[in-house]
């Protein structure tokens, strides 16, 4: 397909008839892919969306990284350090995590349950468009308004945004303005999305497609998505109690009038605690398909990988206090949340060991995909690991806002999402585009990436048990903390190249790349048996299923799964 | 390619050894103050059970990384497929129901038992009755320094806390009463205590009883904006003798050298008493740092910069060029103003 | 595959949940989460205003929660004459609903309107104010986007071009509807009976 650009509605595996670059046809390519309703092409749509936003929250992350990697740099001034790091965590929080997540999703889920396309394909685009313009809202904070110190309006509170700092009296810019204004428009598009994932997994199965034979992507993108419902909305509504503080003179967080700086933690948490399991659970989505095709052997455990999914978004929506383990709750209090977050550790660790038990017994292949999930694996279980100490309240009061538990949340973010996103994109990107990545390419991505993240993450660990909190431009010269920032700072750089490996990998390979087949890698869910890529209609005729791996039973008709399931 | 994983798993666990090791070492050479406030370097009872817990909580997240990651780098490693050409699948294990019952509850122990453990040191922390013996300070945050009252002893004191040496025997801890006249704060000085935020219209409570005597480092740990990096703490943990001395001295009125009246009058003249107080004078004003004993403390502006008479005169004259965004706005002295000023507070002891 | 197994797969007949229904429900999920934010705010914030009108000054709807709640009732009969093709039926328990509906905000004009001239109660004279009109606000906002949802059927009706198939169509938007009315049993429940 070396002469077509992006996949042509209706080509059929072939390459597609070559292109005459005109100027007509370059606005009609375009008009085509503005207003698609087509999920494969709204999902590609989230995924570039995502991997932009990536790049930019890379850049912010590498500013912040200059700054402090020595004491009392002058690179950045304390203004616009603060809306940097304010920037980077809302950028990945928000326009890469939740937008990822609708990336895979929309282009999967229709192709695995047998369905044409998603439930509702105009909600589908609507919900994109939204997403889209809110980032662009919180981009634009950065020219537009007067801005306070001359260093633009771009929100500067952290992400978090605690109030009163958030408050008239204390931000008398318009940067909390943007923050709110833009989270609150992407958040509507987020529960467009949450609603028409769950809608076609729930309606629009294939015949014979039970629940309990639903490919564990679509379970765990189903979980996450009511858990989105529930999560995302605390947040608006806070949001909009901030705006109404801001505009209408309202008193909700107004401390000087009785308010209560505590309420917003609590909401924010509340939100904030279920949102990480939002961002996480579709990098388990991810892993649940990569880990059994590449050991060779169907999942370990099927009904315990859902109910501990379940059970995971469940409890997760009772432990939002282990971030405020300091702001002075009672010991009963903090106690209850202690139990809770640990609590919620055991149905997370028995997916570990599904994992590895899946790995247990297999014939692994290390194709560049299962490269990125094994490191999952792996940093995921010390991801946890470091969780379980932070749940610790009394430890917690030493940790908390120090950089153990920025080494903590990028451990999981990082350490298990990121490399999850380049994982499935390894494994899914020659069904969207009909060719492979490079393999050589890939593992030079996964080798340096991996290298920077430990010498970053590991590393980052230290300061904060040296007593170095977040949140800081600069830090004193006589802290100890100097030398551990610089190791961190280069393996950040040494991350950027990766990632910049990684987009040079995806460019060049869809023009050079081998072509793929339908089924490169010899795997069983459903959409390995469309062309890749796949028609506008996805199956010419309605599949019919009668176990967890439709494909595995075609290809060994003397041992199908459904004799066992 | 085949034993990359495994490689790369050896690589970490020796990474891992050696950040454990380091961590170790921290304890085995802290006692006392020291300029890196270490965690792991307690001087106080507070401080000290959360290391204590520490140490059982890494013995058993260290021990399930061990366990957990020998089984994954294990599988990576045994199970990797020989030979490219290999296309026969393995057997198809779907599940075990004794195995998975045996790691859900195995998990659940750790967690009662981890629990417990914590949930004694809350208490033990968190509900310590209070001796008659101990100090009350009266903490209050603002945007960018600190506020420490004494109301027992009538001193009004700034950035720069002095607490009694707290003997086992005879414990004198210091109870802090934690509020803000502004934004969220937090206080954290890691090696007397864990942090505790400062709350606007909500009271919270910290309590410390150092062991050795020194200076303990620690700063604002809850981002509360543009200067939270410079508002930084210092504990002086004084002998008996040593408190005594700095009580007696923060007690006195303001001194009255007639050879700075200039600079006193420049002071009262200026703007400088809406906001600050010299007791024994006019100024009476409470939005900044009460200057009465301005040199009795080794920094200014919450450790923005040392208290030498050059910093002092730069910061009057240009504030933003220590702290970028602090509340005090450049006075727009002249020269001469600016030399008086300095030399009266440079009286302040 | 065994043809024994797929003669079976498509012998049983397959049966899923409706998305339009699916989708509602998971609207009104989202909605609650919300709801309940504001609630929580308000319950919170009793007693701690430290000046300005209290939550005596409020007087109970009484008329207005029965006119609101009433719709309930006819849009549910409006439900079941669509249901059996009665047209002309459906038509009148809609526009009912519709008035009932609109009665309901009308009454909630005129109670803000004597809350603010009267008692001085607006969103910033202290934390009860804010919290009053947040909440009762977000919900009669709510009430304004189904009564326009309303509306439009309505006009669709009276054109003629709903016919017995919507039915499934409109029992979605009634679902909307009953969630309106529910929440406002609790948003009564919390500011008029324990708030008071």
């Amino acid at each position: 397909m070396a002469d077509s650009t992006f996949p042509v509605p209706g080509a059929i595996g072939a390459a597609a008839p070559r292109r005459q670059w005109s100027q007509t046809a370059f606005l009609a390519w375009l008009h085509d892919w503005v207003v698609t309703v087509d999920h494969k092409k709204l999902g590609i749509l989230y995924m570039l969306y995502a991997i932009f936003f990536l790049l930019v929250g890379g850049v912010e992350a590498m500013l912040i990284r200059i700054q402090l990697i020595r004491p009392e740099m002058h690179f950045l001034s304390p203004e616009v350090f603060n809306r940097v790091f304010t920037m980077h965590g809302t950028t990945m929080v928000f326009l890469v995590g939740m937008t990822y997540i609708f990336g895979f999703a929309n282009y999967l889920i229709p192709l695995m349950v047998g369905a044409r396309d998603m439930a509702f394909p105009r909600l589908n685009a609507l919900s994109f468009w939204l997403t889209f313009f809110g980032g662009l809202l919180l981009y634009y904070s950065f020219i537009g308004g007067y801005g306070l110190y001359g260093a633009g309006s771009a929100p500067d509170t952290m992400w978090w945004a605690y109030s009163p700092l958030t408050e008239r009296a204390f931000s008398p810019g318009h940067a909390p303005d943007y923050w709110a204004l833009s989270l609150i428009i992407t958040g509507f598009g987020t529960i467009g999305a949450s609603i028409n994932v769950i809608a076609t997994a729930l309606c629009m199965r294939c015949k014979g497609m039970t629940l309990m034979r639903l490919p564990l992507f679509v379970w765990l993108n189903m979980v996450t998505s009511f858990l989105a419902l529930i999560t995302v909305t605390p947040l608006t509504a806070a949001q909009v109690m901030l705006l109404i503080d801001r505009y209408l003179g309202g008193h909700f967080f107004d401390t000087q009038a009785g308010g209560s700086a505590l309420i917003w933690a609590h909401f924010f948490w509340i939100f904030g605690h279920p949102e990480v399991y939002v961002l996480v659970l579709p990098s388990f989505a991810i892993a649940n398909e990569v880990i059994p095709v590449f050991s060779r052997k169907a999942i370990f455990g099927y009904p315990a990988m859902v109910a501990a999914s379940v059970g995971i978004a469940f409890v997760s929506l009772g432990v939002w206090a282990h971030h405020m383990f300091s702001i002075g709750m009672t010991s009963v209090g903090n106690a209850f949340f202690v139990l809770s977050t640990q609590l919620v550790g055991i149905p997370t660790g028995i997916k570990i060991f599904n994992w590895v038990a899946t790995m247990w017994g297999g014939k692994i292949r290390f194709s560049t995909p299962m490269l990125f999930c094994t490191a999952f694996l792996f940093q995921f279980l010390i991801a946890g690991l470091t969780g379980i100490i932070l749940s610790v309240a009394p430890w917690n009061w030493q940790l908390h806002n120090s950089y153990f538990v920025i080494a903590h949340f990028h451990y999981v973010l990082v350490g298990a999402i990121v490399f999850a996103i380049f994982a499935g994109i390894y494994y899914w990107y020659p069904k969207a585009t009909g060719r492979m990545l490079s393999e050589k390419l890939g593992k030079w991505h996964f080798w340096l990436f991996v290298i920077g993240f430990h010498v970053t993450f590991d590393t980052m660990h230290i300061p904060g048990i040296l007593g170095m909190p977040r949140s800081i431009f600069t830090y004193e010269a006589d802290r100890g903390w100097g030398t551990w920032n610089f190791i961190v700072s280069i393996g950040g750089f040494i991350q950027a190249i990766a990632v910049l490996v990684f987009a040079y990998n995806l460019i060049y390979s869809y023009f050079k790349g081998k072509s793929a087949g339908n089924d490169p890698w010899d795997a069983w869910t459903l959409e390995w048996a469309t062309p890749s890529p796949p028609p506008a209609y996805n199956f010419a005729e309605d599949p019919v299923v009668t176990s967890r791996r439709p494909l595995w039973d075609i290809k060994h008709p003397e041992d199908p799964d459904w004799r066992y399931e | 390619m085949l034993t990359e994983p495994y490689r790369c798993v050896k690589w970490s666990v020796k990474w891992f050894l050696f950040l454990f090791l380091f961590l170790a070492s921290q304890a085995i050479f802290a006692e006392g103050p020291q300029s890196t406030p270490s965690i792991f370097a307690p001087a106080s009872t507070p401080a000290n059970s959360i290391y204590e817990l520490s140490l059982f909580v890494i013995a058993i997240t260290g021990g399930i990384f061990v366990t957990v990651g020998s089984l994954i780098a294990w599988a990576a490693f045994r199970y990797r497929q020989h030979g490219q050409d290999d296309t026969s699948e393995p057997a198809q294990i779907y599940g075990s129901t004794q195995v998975e019952l045996a790691w859900t509850v195995i998990p659940i122990l750790i967690v009662v038992v981890l629990f417990l453990t914590t949930a004694r040191v809350i208490f033990a922390i968190q509900d310590a009755p209070k001796p008659k013996s101990a100090l009350d300070v009266t903490v209050v945050g603002h945007q960018y320094w600190w506020e420490f009252n004494y109301p027992k002893l009538g001193i009004h004191a700034v950035n720069e806390l002095h607490v009694p040496l707290s003997d086992a025997d005879h414990p004198t801890p210091t109870y802090l009463t934690l509020l803000s006249a502004d934004v969220m704060h937090s206080f954290w000085v890691p090696q007397l205590s864990g942090k505790t935020d400062l709350v606007p219209n909500k009271v919270n409570h910290l309590w410390i009883d150092p062991h050795h005597p020194g200076l303990y480092v620690g700063q604002c740990a809850q981002f509360c904006g543009v200067e939270h990096a410079k508002m930084l703490l210092r504990v002086y943990v004084d002998t008996p003798e040593q408190f005594a001395a700095w009580v007696k001295n923060q007690q006195q009125q303001a001194v009255n050298d007639p050879k700075v009246a200039e600079g006193r009058h420049v002071f009262e003249t200026q703007a400088c008493m809406n906001c600050h107080t010299i007791a024994g004078t006019a100024a009476t004003g409470r939005f900044g740092p009460d200057l009465t004993h301005l040199m009795s403390r080794d920094t200014l502006a919450s450790g923005a910069t040392t208290n030498t008479p050059d910093h002092l005169r730069e910061w009057i004259r240009n504030p933003d060029t220590f702290k970028p965004g602090s509340l005090m706005p450049a006075m727009q002295l002249s020269d001469q103003q600016l030399d008086q000023v300095t030399a009266y507070l440079s009286t302040l002891r | 595959m065994s043809s024994v197994a797929v003669a079976q797969a498509q012998a049983e007949a397959w049966v899923q949940p409706s998305k339009g229904r699916v989708a509602m429900f998971c609207l009104i999920l989202a909605e609650s989460a919300i709801f309940t934010i504001f609630v929580v705010a308000y319950i919170y914030n009793l007693g701690k205003s430290l000046y300005g009108p209290t939550p005596q000054v409020l007087e109970v709807p009484i008329w207005n929660s029965i006119f609101l709640l009433s719709s309930s009732l006819t849009i549910w009969l409006a439900e079941r004459a669509v249901e059996h093709g009665k047209i002309k039926v459906f038509g009148l328990w809609w526009a009912l609903t519709f008035a009932l509906g609109t009665i309901f905000l009308v009454g909630t004009g005129v109670e803000w309107h004597k809350l603010i001239t009267v008692d001085g109660l607006t969103i910033s004279t202290n934390l009860f104010g804010t919290t009053f009109y947040s909440l009762v606000g977000l919900h009669a906002s709510h009430v304004i986007l189904g009564l326009i949802a309303l509306l439009v059927v309505l006009l669709f009706t009276v054109t003629g071009h709903v016919r017995e198939e919507h039915a499934e169509r409109i029992q979605v938007l009634a679902l909307y509807w009953h969630f309106v009315d529910a929440v406002w049993i609790v948003v009564f429940t919390v500011v008029y009976v324990i708030g008071r």
